[in-house]
């Protein structure tokens, strides 16, 4: 798949379809995101598909995987007249899908690669669509996300729902990671900054408001990359919640945020929607 | 237009998490932790985090200064060293070589902090000598 990859990104450079890919590069021993560009086709021989080698391999399971998508979205906030492609798995196209839907990319501008992921590595990630629309390669998969977890909190009674929640919640360092690593987090101005609502220094932050308002930020928003929990220090299932979130909204409005086909975002429509905001 | 991550270590605390340093067009914009690596495994604390900021800070000092009269103003290298060097060897004088204390950082390098502990214990001669990354 590496080797189609390179092609594919060679075509596209060589073509002037596009004027950079961001993906990631074999680089130090370990695959790190990058921007290839026509100029500097030498770096195309270390393209990397997320894989690590030697002992790192061994110490770490599966793939490695960046907010590429947040990563597009800066490269093209500086540069809005350039045409980009970017290397997606799954995940990463629902972020690219998510950003389109949400106005902070332009899909005239973006060209997908994307890299379907195997049975193994999609259940390791518990992973709800593992096979990408613009998947560069034919590859058969199924969902395999497990909801074992959502299922048990589920039938819990509300007061040890939200005994277990303040356990879990409890944890928290406060380090901003699942806000800083979720790509479709893209505001000029953080809820989570506010000095009037989030007191700036002051550790541990307020449980659980402080974790539930990123959650409430989450509507219509999470597209379920789950780069947050793969973030978060203190192993708290903060998935689980964007999950129910991500849930609660389908069912309510029907609308899947980083699904191809899944409309606007009701928090993007007045009324009945027909005063669709711009 | 080029966009590259520089892997390096966190410079705050002596856990040694690897960040990697976001540059677009040569301007450090951000911190990612590196997911290939065994001791962070991919996350960060908030200042790991906000690594990238005191690179880049108006208030980082760019040049010595001598606090004159209770307030601290800028002044050359030559005096500043002069003075630094002057009280040192004042103090130790009077008060003997266990009066002083170095704290030395982890935002230098380690030659740099190799200095710093033989300087104090060779030149000043103590053993009072730590670090910010004490954690």
């Amino acid at each position: 798949m590496r080797e189609l990859l390179k092609t594919r990104v060679a075509e596209m450079l060589r073509e002037g379809r596009v004027d950079g890919v961001v993906g990631l590069i074999e680089s130090h021993g370990e695959p790190l995101p990058y921007l290839f560009t026509a100029d500097d086709t030498a770096a195309l021989e270390r393209i990397s598909t997320g894989e690590l080698q030697g002992r790192l391999a061994e110490l770490i399971p599966g793939v490695v995987r960046y907010p590429l998508g947040k990563i597009l979205t800066a490269v093209a906030r500086k540069h809005p007249d350039k045409r980009f492609g970017v290397m997606c798995r799954a995940c990463d196209e629902r972020v690219v899908f998510g950003l389109f839907q949400n106005l902070q990319l332009d899909p005239d501008k973006v060209e997908i690669l994307g890299l379907p992921c195997k049975e193994e590595l999609a259940r390791a990630c518990s992973c709800p669509a593992p096979a990408p629309r613009s998947a560069i390669v034919d590859q058969p998969s199924r969902e395999a996300w497990d909801r074992a977890d959502l299922e048990r909190i589920d039938a819990m009674a509300l007061d040890e729902r939200f005994a277990f929640w303040v356990e879990e919640l409890g944890r928290c360092i406060k380090c901003y990671g699942c806000r800083n690593a979720c790509p479709v987090c893209f505001c000029d101005v953080c809820t989570l900054q506010d000095d009037g609502l989030v007191k700036k220094g002051e550790i541990p932050a307020e449980l659980p408001a402080f974790q539930l308002t990123r959650a409430w930020h989450m509507v219509g928003r999470c597209v379920d990359c789950g780069l947050c929990q793969e973030a978060c220090p203190m192993d708290i299932p903060i998935r689980t919640i964007y999950r129910k979130v991500r849930s609660i909204v389908g069912e309510l409005f029907d609308y899947f945020p980083g699904e191809r086909d899944g409309g606007k975002s009701p928090l993007e429509q007045l009324g009945d929607g027909s005063f669709p905001i711009q | 237009m080029r966009y590259e991550t520089i892997p390096t270590t966190c410079s705050y605390c002596g856990c040694g998490c690897e960040v990697l340093l976001q540059v677009l067009d040569g301007e450090l914009i951000g911190v990612l932790p590196s997911k290939a690596s065994p001791i962070n495994e991919g996350s960060l604390c908030i200042k790991g985090w906000n690594l990238h900021e005191f690179v880049v800070s108006e208030r980082r000092l760019r040049k010595p200064m001598l606090r004159k009269g209770g307030s601290l103003v800028e002044t050359s290298w030559e005096e500043a060293l002069d003075e630094v060097a002057g009280r040192l060897a004042k103090i130790k004088s009077e008060s003997g070589p266990d009066s002083i204390a170095a704290l030395s950082s982890a935002k230098c390098t380690n030659e740099e902090n190799y200095l710093m502990q033989r300087f104090v214990r060779a030149a000043i001669g103590t053993n009072n000598v730590d670090h910010c990354a004490r954690l």
